[in-house]
């Protein structure tokens, strides 16, 4: 906060004029040097985030095309691109599917991520490194992750197919990413394969909050086993798990990564997302104007699940 | 609540069963690199004839992108650090109210999806000449980095106590000066973890590789692959040869960082 000493001058800083003015000037310079440590960081936020919010916005109400470069003319049309991109049949598919992704993902990584916390919270040898062991699905390169699952899901000569057939669990070759029916399926699959360590281990960390003495004191009224964690264990890890699950949703609507490297959004749009239509949009189409239409729909969508987490955030600090 | 020997015992069974589950794709990754014919179909579940035909092909087509990767991850890595750390220690020590607004502005960013930045980022490096090259990818990758990087050193740079930078600048040192040489050094550990995960995310960026180059002079690994998936699935040792060198950081950051991560929490239980 900037105060100016001189209009309320207590008697130590009432000394001579050079020294009032020079003991000024330092804290005038310390301000400056306060500004600077900041200005470059908000700066970069500003040109990676500000820019393109506002920029988006913009393209989204010009015709804004491959032209556009050439002759620099990008022509106001209103709202043109939302109702294009809003009445082309892909956009109810993707609608769909972009919300069968993300539930379907959010639902068993969370599921599965809380079975699996549950279960590392006991004590046992190895446990800990088996834990931080867990991570690595969630730090390789998305794109390695999908060229991986590429090869093991391949319809004829993938490991998962062999294995099954092996097993006699299926007669014939899945065709896991070939099929309009069952590709959205898979690319959900891989999604939850990439997602169950992250939160296992913010599940983990919630729950290695809850203090010991709950426990203890719950044993003394029955409160163990399934009890136990309706009662103790749920009810103090809801603060952690709904802002997991915010989070959640956040990240997931937005993948490009997978669904780019294992499908393309194929077969026959089977997985197109709003998030692979604005990019199809915008940089194989070249329409950047209904590319940016689109990828504001999916602010909008993430905007109500920011304040909604906001809102969490807060009352998890308040509580 | 002592467990007996036996149920732990059974316990780290049930544990080591669930990582070999989770981690099969990555076994197989390694697996599949590592046969000779470069056809599944024959792959045997352990590479009992391993050959390194799939890298030596990973490293003469690829051994280019991945230098273009190292470069550009380095590069963000400098860079990032550079812009946050004075930033997460203002927002960690200062006292105004631009804090709580600097900090609404980081969560927000991160509602911010990749293809938005990317969408404005190409008309305007269009503009400016920067599409196809390097300080244009290190520059986008810093949209997943400075945010970051400010939580993790904010972090921990709010622990540490006022007294330490106050006994220097009785002395006399100017709040550069004090940062530079009190609170930087101190926050090494916190550094080197933003450090390395900054790395990991610029290391493993595609989206804008994808759509802020559009010919081939500057390709990092992770386009690499994909180009490979679109042209060359028949050879799929090459392909997974590629897949285990792109996983080399994710796997020094898990061990790695871990260390780092312990240091930390260590030290600052026992000051």
């Amino acid at each position: 906060m900037v105060h100016a000493p001189t209009l309320t001058p207590t008697t130590e800083e009432s000394g001579p004029q050079p020294v009032r003015r020079a003991r000024l000037r330092r804290r005038r310079g310390e301000e400056l040097t306060k500004v600077l440590f900041v200005a470059p960081a908000a700066l970069a936020m500003l040109a990676l985030f500000g820019y393109p919010v506002v920029k988006n916005l913009l393209m989204s109400v010009q015709d804004y095309t491959l032209r556009t470069f050439f002759t620099g003319q990008a022509p106001w049309v209103g709202l043109r691109n939302y109702t294009t991109v809003v009445k082309d049949h892909l956009f109810s598919q993707a609608m769909v599917n972009t919300a069968l992704f993300t539930i379907g993902s959010i639902a068993f990584q969370f599921g599965i991520g809380l079975a699996l916390a549950l279960f590392f919270r006991r004590r046992f040898p190895l446990g800990g490194v088996l834990r931080s062991l867990l991570l690595l699905p969630w730090l390789l390169p998305l794109i390695v992750s999908s060229a991986t699952w590429r090869s093991i899901l391949e319809q004829d000569s993938g490991i998962l197919n062999r294995t099954l057939m092996g097993l006699g669990i299926v007669n014939d070759p899945v065709p896991w990413l070939n099929s309009p029916s069952v590709a959205l399926i898979a690319v959900i699959g891989v999604n939850i394969w990439i997602g169950i360590p992250f939160n296992v281990t913010l599940l983990y960390s919630g729950l290695a909050e809850i203090p010991v003495e709950l426990y203890e004191a719950g044993q003394l009224d029955g409160a163990t086993g399934w009890r136990g964690f309706r009662y103790i264990t749920w009810p103090n890890l809801r603060a952690v798990a709904s802002v997991l699950l915010v989070l959640g949703v956040v990240y997931t609507i937005k993948v490009l990564d997978i669904i780019l490297g294992l499908t393309g959004g194929g077969p026959a749009n089977a997985t197109q997302t709003l998030a692979t239509q604005s990019y199809q949009r915008s940089f194989v189409d070249f329409k950047f104007g209904q590319g940016a239409a689109l990828s504001n729909i999916l602010i909008a969508i993430s905007l109500a699940f920011a304040i909604l987490y906001l809102r969490t955030t807060r009352r998890a600090v308040d509580e | 609540m002592s467990d007996s020997v036996a149920r732990r015992a059974v316990y780290t069974a049930i544990g080591v069963l669930i990582l070999a589950m989770m981690l099969f794709p990555v076994y197989w990754m390694v697996n599949a690199s590592l046969q000779p014919s470069g056809n599944t179909l024959t792959a045997g579940f352990l590479p009992l004839d391993p050959t390194f035909a799939g890298y030596r092909r990973a490293l003469s087509e690829q051994g280019h992108n991945l230098v273009t990767s190292v470069i550009i991850a380095t590069g963000t890595v400098v860079l990032c650090l550079l812009i946050s750390a004075p930033c997460a220690y203002a927002l960690s020590q200062f006292r105004s109210r631009w804090v709580s607004i600097g900090l609404l502005a980081i969560l927000v960013s991160q509602m911010i999806p990749g293809i938005v930045i990317a969408n404005a980022l190409y008309t305007a490096y269009e503009k400016i000449g920067l599409l196809n090259s390097i300080p244009g990818l290190i520059l986008a990758n810093c949209s997943s980095g400075i945010p970051f990087a400010i939580l993790i050193l904010r972090s921990f740079m709010l622990s540490l106590p006022a007294s330490l930078v106050e006994a220097a600048r009785v002395d006399g040192a100017g709040l550069v000066r004090a940062f530079v040489a009190i609170v930087l050094p101190i926050s090494k550990n916190s550094l080197i973890t933003a450090g390395l995960f900054t790395f990991l995310f610029s290391w493993s960026d595609f989206l804008f590789a994808l759509t802020l180059t559009t010919k081939g002079g500057v390709r990092p690994v992770t386009l690499g692959i994909y180009q490979y998936l679109g042209t060359q699935v028949q050879n799929w040792n090459a392909v997974m040869a590629t897949a285990v060198l792109s996983a080399i950081p994710a796997i020094v950051l898990l061990i790695a960082a871990q260390k780092y991560i312990a240091a930390g929490a260590l030290g600052g239980a026992v000051k």
